[in-house]
Parts: C-alpha cells; sequence; structure tokens
C-alpha cells in the first residue's frame, strides 16, 4: 500500500469501530424503533409488519394529555433553569476572579451522586411527615393534609434542580467571553446599567441560552423519574407511559410509536436549532 | 474581518474610573448570597445522603435522625442484591470507560486531525446522540434487542453505556486534538518515527488530558446512568436500578454509605486530574 493511499485511509479506519457502535446501536435501534411502531401482533405470537399508522393515531390520541404536561413541565422548568442560572452564571464570569473553577466545581456536585438517589433525598425532604413539613404541621402553620409531593408543582420542581447545572455550564462559558471592556464601553457611552446590560451583556450570551436552553429542555421534557418519585398519576409525562409501555404492559408498537413521536417532536426542534445556529456550541458545551 | 486591537485596560487613565464604578456595596453582595443560597440548594441532598448513612436507624425506614453511628460501614455489604448490583455498576463502567475510551478517543482523533469525506456525517450522528432524550435511546435499543430475540442482561446494558458515552469521549478528545500542533508530529516522521512511534511517543502524551478526561466522563456517565439502563437491563440490575426499585419499600442506610463513597471518590479523582491538568499546564 502507498503511503498516499494509507494516509487517505487512516481516518476512516480510526473512525471505523466508533462509528460502527454508533450505527449498529444509535441508528439502526432508532430504524427498528419505527418499524415496530407499524407492526401488529403480540410478544407470544409476533409481529408482522403490517404499516399500520393508525397506532400513533391512537396513542397519540389516547395519551395527548401526557403529552402537552410533558412539553409544558419542560418548558415551565427550562424557564425557571434559566431564571435561576443565569444571574449564577453571570456572578462566576463576572465576579467569580480566580475561583471561577471552584465555583463550577461546586455546581457540578449534584452529578457526583447518582440522579435518582437526588430525585429520592427531595422526596424525603417533601414528604407528607418529613423534616419540612412534620414541624410545619406540628406548630399548626399548615393543614394536617397539606401535602407538597404529588403536586405539578414538586415534579417541576424535580426537574428544574436535576437540570440546573446543564444550563449555568453553557451560560457561563457564554458570559466568560464577554470582554468586561464592552460593558465599560457601554458606560462611557451613558448607558444604564439595565441598559449596558439588555443590549450589550445579554446579546452576547444568547449562544449560551440557547444552548442551554436545548440541553435542559430535551432531558427535561422527555424525563419520568421525577414524575415517578415526586409526583402522583395526575402527573405522569408521556415519559412515564413509554417506561410502562415498553416494561411492564410490553405493548411494543405502542410504545415504540409513542416514543417515536416524542422524537420526532423534540428532533424537529433540535435539528432547527442545529440549521439555524449550527452544532458547534451545543457539542462544545457538551464536551466541558 | 479586521481584527480590533483590544484596548488597553491597564491604562492609567480607566483604572481610577473602574474602580469608582466597583464599589456597589449592596447589589453587587447580594448577587453574591443569591449564588451561595443556589449552591447550597443543589448541594442539599448531598448532605441529607451523607448524614443519613451515619444514621442509627432500627427499623426498615432511614428517614428520621436517631443517632450517629459507623455500623453501616462495617455491614456495607450485608445486603447481598445491592452489593452484587454495585459490582455489576462498577465492572460495567469500567469496561465502559476502556471501551468507549479507545474506540472514541480513535474518533475524536480522525475527526480532529483529518479532513475527509463522511466527517460531516459522523458529527451529525455524535450530535444527535448527545442530544437525543434517553428514553428515546433506551426504547430504540429495546426495540432492536426485541426485534432480533436477544437476551437482556450484563452484554446489552454494556453495549448500551457505550454507545451512549462515546460521542461524549470522541468530542472531549477531537477539542484537545485540534489545539494541537501538527508540526510535532511532522517533526516525529521527519527523524524517522513510524506511524505506531509518532503515535505513541508523541501524539499520545499531547492528547492523553483530553483521553483521560473523555474516559472518566464516560466512567461517571456509565455509573449514574438509569434511563437507558432500566430499559436494556432484562433481569440484571446495576446500582441505580436497585436504588429505583427499593424506592418503594424504603432504602436501607448502606445505599447512603455507598453513594457517599462513590461520592467521595469522584470528587477526589476530579481534584486529582484538576491539579494534574494544572501541573501540566
Amino acid at each position: 500500500m502507498n503511503a498516499r493511499l494509507r494516509a487517505r485511509l487512516t481516518p476512516y479506519a480510526l473512525l471505523l469501530p466508533g462509528g460502527l457502535w454508533l450505527l449498529v446501536f444509535f441508528v439502526v435501534p432508532l430504524v427498528a424503533m419505527l418499524s415496530l411502531s407499524l407492526q401488529q401482533g403480540d410478544i407470544v405470537n409476533g409481529y408482522t409488519m403490517t404499516w399500520h399508522w393508525q397506532t400513533y393515531v391512537d396513542g397519540i390520541r389516547t395519551y395527548h394529555d401526557q403529552i402537552i404536561r410533558s412539553l409544558i413541565y419542560g418548558t415551565i422548568s427550562t424557564v425557571l433553569q434559566l431564571l435561576i442560572g443565569y444571574p449564577v452564571a453571570y456572578w462566576i464570569a463576572f465576579r467569580g476572579g480566580s475561583r471561577k473553577s471552584v465555583y463550577l466545581f461546586l455546581l457540578l456536585l449534584p452529578f457526583f451522586v447518582s440522579f435518582v438517589l437526588r430525585t429520592i433525598a427531595w422526596q424525603f425532604f417533601l414528604s407528607d411527615n418529613g423534616i419540612l413539613l412534620g414541624p410545619l404541621k406540628d406548630i399548626g402553620l399548615v393543614g394536617q393534609d397539606f401535602h407538597l409531593l404529588a403536586r405539578s408543582a414538586a415534579v417541576i420542581g424535580g426537574l428544574t434542580y436535576n437540570y440546573l447545572p446543564f444550563m449555568v455550564l453553557p451560560l457561563y462559558v457564554a458570559l466568560e467571553r464577554v470582554d468586561p471592556s464592552m460593558v465599560e464601553a457601554a458606560h462611557d457611552l451613558y448607558a444604564s446599567r439595565v441598559q449596558a446590560f439588555l443590549r450589550v451583556v445579554w446579546p452576547l450570551s444568547l449562544p449560551g441560552v440557547f444552548a442551554g436552553v436545548l440541553i435542559t429542555f430535551v432531558p427535561a421534557s422527555s424525563d419520568y423519574v421525577n414524575a415517578s418519585i415526586l409526583g402522583g398519576p395526575q402527573n405522569s409525562m408521556i415519559g412515564n407511559v413509554i417506561q410502562n409501555q415498553y416494561l411492564i404492559n410490553q405493548t411494543y408498537p405502542t410504545a415504540a410509536a409513542l416514543s417515536f413521536t416524542l422524537m420526532a417532536i423534540l428532533l424537529i426542534g433540535i435539528f432547527l436549532y442545529a440549521r439555524a445556529l449550527g452544532t458547534e456550541d451545543v457539542l462544545e458545551a457538551a464536551a466541558r | 474581518m479586521t481584527t480590533i486591537a483590544p484596548p488597553d485596560r491597564t491604562g492609567p487613565d480607566v483604572a481610577p474610573a473602574r474602580q469608582a464604578r466597583r464599589r456597589r456595596p449592596l447589589q453587587g453582595r447580594l448577587l453574591t448570597i443569591y449564588t451561595w443560597v443556589v449552591i447550597v440548594w443543589l448541594c442539599l441532598p448531598i448532605g441529607v445522603m451523607i448524614l443519613f448513612g451515619f444514621n442509627n436507624t432500627k427499623g426498615r425506614y432511614n428517614n428520621t435522625w436517631q443517632g450517629f453511628t459507623f455500623k453501616w460501614y462495617g455491614r456495607l455489604f450485608d445486603i447481598q442484591d445491592l452489593t452484587n448490583a454495585m459490582k455489576n455498576s462498577l465492572i460495567i463502567a469500567l469496561l465502559t470507560m476502556i471501551i468507549a475510551g479507545t474506540i472514541g478517543t480513535m474518533v475524536g482523533l480522525a475527526l480532529g486531525r483529518y479532513r475527509f469525506r463522511g466527517s460531516g456525517s459522523t458529527n451529525l450522528v455524535m450530535f444527535a446522540a448527545i442530544s437525543s432524550p434517553e428514553i428515546v435511546m433506551g426504547a430504540a435499543l429495546l426495540s432492536l434487542f426485541v426485534t432480533l430475540s436477544v437476551p437482556l442482561g450484563f452484554v446489552t446494558i454494556l453495549i448500551a453505556h457505550v454507545m451512549f458515552s462515546v460521542s461524549f469521549v470522541a468530542v472531549t478528545v477531537r477539542a484537545r486534538v485540534m489545539t494541537l500542533d501538527p508540526s510535532m508530529e511532522e517533526a516525529a516522521r521527519d527523524l524517522g518515527a513510524g506511524t505506531w512511534a509518532t503515535f505513541r511517543y508523541v501524539t499520545l502524551p499531547m492528547i492523553f488530558p483530553g483521553v483521560l478526561a473523555g474516559s472518566l466522563l464516560a466512567f461517571a456517565l456509565s455509573i449514574d446512568d438509569f434511563v437507558i439502563t432500566s430499559f436494556n437491563a432484562g433481569s440484571t440490575t446495576t446500582f441505580p436500578l436497585w436504588i429505583w426499585g427499593a424506592t418503594k419499600v424504603g432504602l436501607p442506610p448502606q445505599v447512603n454509605v455507598m453513594g457517599t463513597l462513590i461520592f467521595t471518590a469522584g470528587v477526589l479523582l476530579a481534584i486529582g486530574t484538576a491539579l494534574a491538568g494544572r501541573r501540566r499546564a
């Protein structure tokens, strides 16, 4: 083999095992799921392809409440994360001084504890006679049947808590790049502090806002752990339905159709975003 | 595009004005307090988890404080199923780290160093794998296994974990490769080093911080994964799956102790690599 040919083949050789793994276990499964969603049958007798699109219609008709609820919970928690996370990212970027990485590390500490365990810790905090409500009920500040769990607020709070660091990181990356002298210049040109923020800092941080919104909205709206642990049956999200249909009822075609619908809704958003803004910001944020 | 030289920020006429403006004590302090409140909020569950690993609980439930004890550290492995689940988690995370670390590094090298047809679609697939909802990835993989009647268990969990972490390794390594100066490798080749020797003695040492960070990320993603694992585990349990199953009946203090140990190990490792990276830089 001559050297030139070898140099041309090297990247493909390097790519082969990882690319193949992603192809066989990520891309092909999506096709398998699409195919499964259009088949009819049951586990005992097997499935046959009948191009049964009706499964989608029935699935969406039956579970539109959960789909809409997921998108609402996802949206509210993403907005809350942005509101809570932006000042934190701003403070670390502009006032963090030499200890910026220490503050970022503190924000990432929860990730060293299992996601399920963190959510259970909140269940423990908010439980009906737990360390928060127990004393409040004892002194009669809230009624005996008052509860925080099994409410929308508990699920949204859990989602906000669990994905907040994913919001702060890209915001921080974008804000850290803002040159403080730009703000100085705005002040020198008689901009008020609010104006300087709205006209200079905020626009420059928009790539971080977009990346943060994407990175948190997708997992938050497809989550089922928070709704299972912190919510009641009336708070169940589309993730709960998919998990139930796949793992407990084993009604695979409906389950596959619902996950495909969820993915379609979210991926259309992602690809529109990627087309509009480029994939670099997200990949870069993910690498951090 | 023209490059504008950054204004001299240390100039004598700028400094006093800047200092004068920096005196906004109340608002500045409010933001500082706010940030610390958020950090405490984020870390609160960790504190509770660690604390209740030291709780001298008597019954099945570990949710009221009954005095301090070290006994759960001594009885860490008393619950056989939990110990097995932890063992599975550690072995799978280790294997994921090795496999995804290796093939992810190769992908990262290919994307960071070479221009080739197909790099765009590889980036797109990785982007999709990173940003797809976990439940969809888990459900899709299960659909494949159901269609092909593959029995679920240890191997399918491992396949899933390598699948979702390989892109993160590749992206981390790619970022590192792109900062390197290719002339170093050319110099090595000019001095007669073969392809392998160049990689082993020049490229690998230079990209090693990226490889290490990516592999540790793969380990962390693997040991913490719940959603994708729950779809592809069959009757095999991992640490997060065991916790999930035990939630309804109450968690034994051993879970808190294991969580605490993983947390401590992770934090020490992260600090260690950060310090090592600083010394190298």
